[in-house]
């Protein structure tokens, strides 16, 4: 990869090369087996699956990662911002290692998911959308994650708890004792 | 191996039919709620028993997707090839010897048998009349999903082989047509009509899209399908590209949905391989393949013009119609999109003819309706009725009624964009018009049911909190006018309401439902506006006498100090903002002007004398 104008190699490419090389690499590799070309309506097709991608990988999107894909794609980085910001699974700040989110969809409410919630914000000392300064919690709310029959729902990574009272949620934590 | 003609498939299925075993099969029920209720774990012990008792020619273990008995996760079937069946639900794994050693000769003591309420009415036509009919579960709970031959055991890819081999593409639409099969994801737009849109555009690209991304809370009947039978979803999006005349199918996915993909993945590699999908699909020369594409958490990407725009990796934005998508849709072309429920019921449409699908549901509204019961119910799961059923029936019978013995209220269907039913429409039978006509609607088949204990002002003001985050901000009236109503609703959840709130709250909300550009804008309001008519009483509590009859809202929650004070003082102590009063030893006060209604005195209180009203 190279710029159009002046036949630079990429800035981003070379940066995030240093911080993370191994998931640069990994990333790289994804982007290169994309049906890539000159048509940016096509390449904007692949715009959503290479951000979950480099999600999962990174873990988040930093400023460099969409430096990097809007340079690959031909996509402003604002555009790819505009994308990033409108949908909830994305997000630019750093989260923990392990991902708890509260579900408050509708069947969970009126079972009492916000006092689930409350309950997380106490033990662990932090608001909704924050991480724990250890950096091993994200604390999230989402909306609705189909199990509705075990109201209220906790999900932990890929890991879904039902039923769940305001007591079960130091166990929760135990349970990701790294 | 690859099926190039319909008569393959038959012979496929007869050898299947003659090779299954007469083992008696154990269903074992393993949606992502049952995974979540501890399912693995009876799978192990069922593993294990099998093993450790040589029982390997007696039973044959199978992974099924959800039976819909969610309130009593996990749950497993034994049944036989006679259709004799138990089905066992809250199962542990210490019931699985006892269970496996009694077989299909009766139910061990201790256990939990749960009654079947279902019947198919594709293959149980006359003979059980039961109040649920399954059509678009058909399969779900009935086969493994990962293994193509048990749907082709089901009668799967012939509505395909039929289609191919002996329908012109209009024919098909005209079918779908004359069935009279809406749209399921809730506006109830006939499908058949859609398809014959798209058909009559010149010949060139077009899209067949399956709106998986079902975003409405408290609704998982699509994931369910997509979970428990994959297939039946391939085979309609592969029909119904023959019928317009598009050879790619796209599933748009919620990411959020981990099994569905995985299970997804598996049925389109099988699926190619068979032929169903590819090149010269059983050598008619039709060409079709579908691909996955993976929603990233926007509820108004369930409009159809909001999912296109992210299918075509921008932000979800609708975009105005007419050009309907079905003129100019995905990257400008020609594109259908239905939702998933809508595909599972084109297969045994094409199977079974447009004049059964109309045995079953109403005349307006033929066919089924899969409801994702939800809330203050004692069954919580799906359940699949005929249009028509009264929601007494769905609630009080499928749903075993409320749970703890409280009182019903309300049940709210349509998730954020419907309203709230009272008693007095409980006996109405539903349909998509009577739904709008009691002011609520069908929606995807949400069906949150509410109890005494809901305060109704608290769960407008919830779904409005939902439509503020999700509105994609383009048009002002959804952007501001529903942030607008929601800081009213959060002002008389508050105390800060006046009669005059009440007029300028149901003003805005008609506002909105007018100007709104896309379905989200139009339809946010109707939470507000149907429990403004229903429940004006609990409106005007709030407003009037600055109390919720529910006791919900905390900030009009009155905290006073009863007889049983001993005037320990840690109430006063604790305090924030010194409220209480009182001296040593004596019953102490709460000054109500000081109260912040923080209940910290409630919570310290060790004699149980602070009252919470």
């Amino acid at each position: 990869m190279s710029c159009d104008c002046c036949g630079k190699k990429d800035k981003a490419l070379e940066k995030l090369m240093k911080l993370e090389p191994k998931k640069t690499t990994e990333l790289v590799a994804f982007i290169d087996s994309l049906p890539l070309g000159n048509d940016i309506d096509a390449n904007r097709g692949c715009l959503i699956e290479t951000l979950h991608r480099a999600q999962t990988i990174f873990g988040y999107l930093p400023a460099e990662v969409q430096q990097l894909v809007s340079e690959s794609l031909k996509i402003t980085r604002s555009e790819i911002y505009g994308v990033i910001s409108f949908y909830s699974y994305f997000t630019d700040k750093p989260i923990g290692r392990h991902k708890i989110n509260v579900c408050c969809g509708t069947a969970c409410f009126v079972k009492g998911a916000n006092r689930i919630v409350d309950e997380f914000k106490s033990k662990l000392g932090i608001k909704e959308g924050e991480t724990t300064p250890d950096k091993k919690f994200f604390l999230g709310v989402l909306r609705c994650v189909g199990a509705c029959s075990l109201a209220p729902v906790v999900m932990v990574d890929d890991h879904v708890y039902g039923k769940v009272t305001p007591e079960m949620v130091s166990t929760i934590l135990a349970d990701y004792q790294d | 191996m690859t099926i190039t003609s319909l008569s393959d498939l038959k012979a496929l299925k007869a050898r299947i039919d003659q090779s299954a075993s007469d083992k008696v099969k154990i269903l074992m029920s393993l949606g992502t709620c049952g995974l979540a209720a501890g399912g693995s774990k009876v799978v192990d012990a069922i593993e294990e028993t099998m093993a450790s008792q040589n029982l390997g020619d007696k039973y044959e273990a199978v992974p099924v997707g959800c039976m819909g008995l969610c309130y009593c996760e996990p749950t497993i079937e034994l049944r036989d090839n006679s259709g004799k069946s138990i089905i066992y639900g809250d199962v542990t794994a210490e019931q699985i010897p006892a269970i496996l050693k009694a077989g299909l000769t009766g139910a061990p003591a201790g256990t939990t048998v749960v009654e079947r309420t279902w019947y198919y009415p594709e293959d149980e036509a006359n003979t059980q009349k039961a109040l649920q009919a399954r059509i678009a579960l058909r399969n779900t709970g009935r086969i493994n999903p990962e293994l193509i031959e048990d749907y082709i055991q089901q009668g799967g890819y012939q509505a395909l082989g039929k289609v191919l081999s002996g329908m012109k593409p209009a024919d098909v639409s005209q079918l779908v047509l004359e069935a009279n099969l809406r749209g399921r994801g809730g506006a109830g737009f006939p499908t058949g009509k859609k398809w014959q849109f798209a058909a009559a555009q010149p010949k060139g690209k077009k899209y067949m899209i399956c709106n998986a991304d079902e975003g409405d809370p408290g609704a998982f009947m699509d994931r369910a399908v997509l979970e428990g039978d994959p297939h039946s979803v391939l085979e309609a999006m592969t029909i119904g590209g023959y019928a317009i005349g598009s050879d790619t199918g796209i599933i748009y996915i919620r990411a959020e949905y981990p099994l569905a993909i995985t299970r997804l993945r598996i049925a389109i590699d099988q699926a190619r391989e068979m032929g169903f999908l590819g090149k010269n699909i059983l050598n008619s020369g039709f060409d079709f393949d579908i691909e996955l594409k993976y929603g990233a958490g926007a509820f108004v990407c369930g409009e159809e013009t909001a999912l296109i725009r992210s299918v075509e990796g921008r932000r979800g934005e609708p975009t105005v119609k007419p050009p309907f998508p079905a003129v100019q849709g995905l990257w400008k072309h020609p594109t259908v999109v239905n939702n998933v429920e809508t595909y599972a019921n084109v297969a045994a449409i094409i199977r079974k003819g447009a004049a059964w699908f109309k045995t079953v549901g109403t005349a307006g509204s033929p066919g089924t309706k899969v409801f994702a019961l939800a809330g203050k119910v004692n069954h919580v799961g799906l359940v699949e009725v005929p249009m028509g059923t009264t929601l007494r029936d769905i609630i009080f019978n499928l749903g075993g009624g409320i749970s703890k013995g409280r009182a019903f209220k309300a049940v709210q269907t349509g998730g954020p964009s419907g309203g709230c039913i009272t008693t007095k429409n409980l006996d109405t039978p539903i349909d998509y018009e009577t739904l709008k006509a009691i002011g609520s609607m069908m929606g995807s088949g949400g069906m949150i049911v509410m109890d005494e204990d809901d305060c109704m002002v608290n769960i407008a003001r919830f779904f409005l909190e939902f439509t503020c985050d999700e509105s994609c901000g383009k048009c002002t009236p959804c952007r501001i006018g529903n942030r607008r109503l929601y800081e009213m609703l959060t002002d008389i959840c508050h105390g800060k309401g006046t009669p005059q709130t009440l007029v300028e709250l149901r003003n805005l909300a008609l506002v909105i439902k007018d100007t709104a550009l896309c379905g989200l804008g139009q339809t946010s309001p109707n939470p507000v506006l149907s429990t403004l008519t229903n429940f004006a009483d609990e409106y005007e509590a709030h407003v009037n006498e600055k109390r919720c009859p529910a006791g919900v809202c905390e900030r009009l929650v009155r905290f006073t100090i009863n007889e049983k004070c001993v005037g320990c003082g840690v109430c006063a102590r604790n305090c924030p903002v010194t409220a209480i009063t009182g001296a040593t030893k004596k019953r102490h006060v709460i000054n109500q002007d000081k109260c912040i209604k923080c209940g910290i005195c409630f919570e310290k209180c060790m004699f149980k004398a602070i009252d919470k009203q």
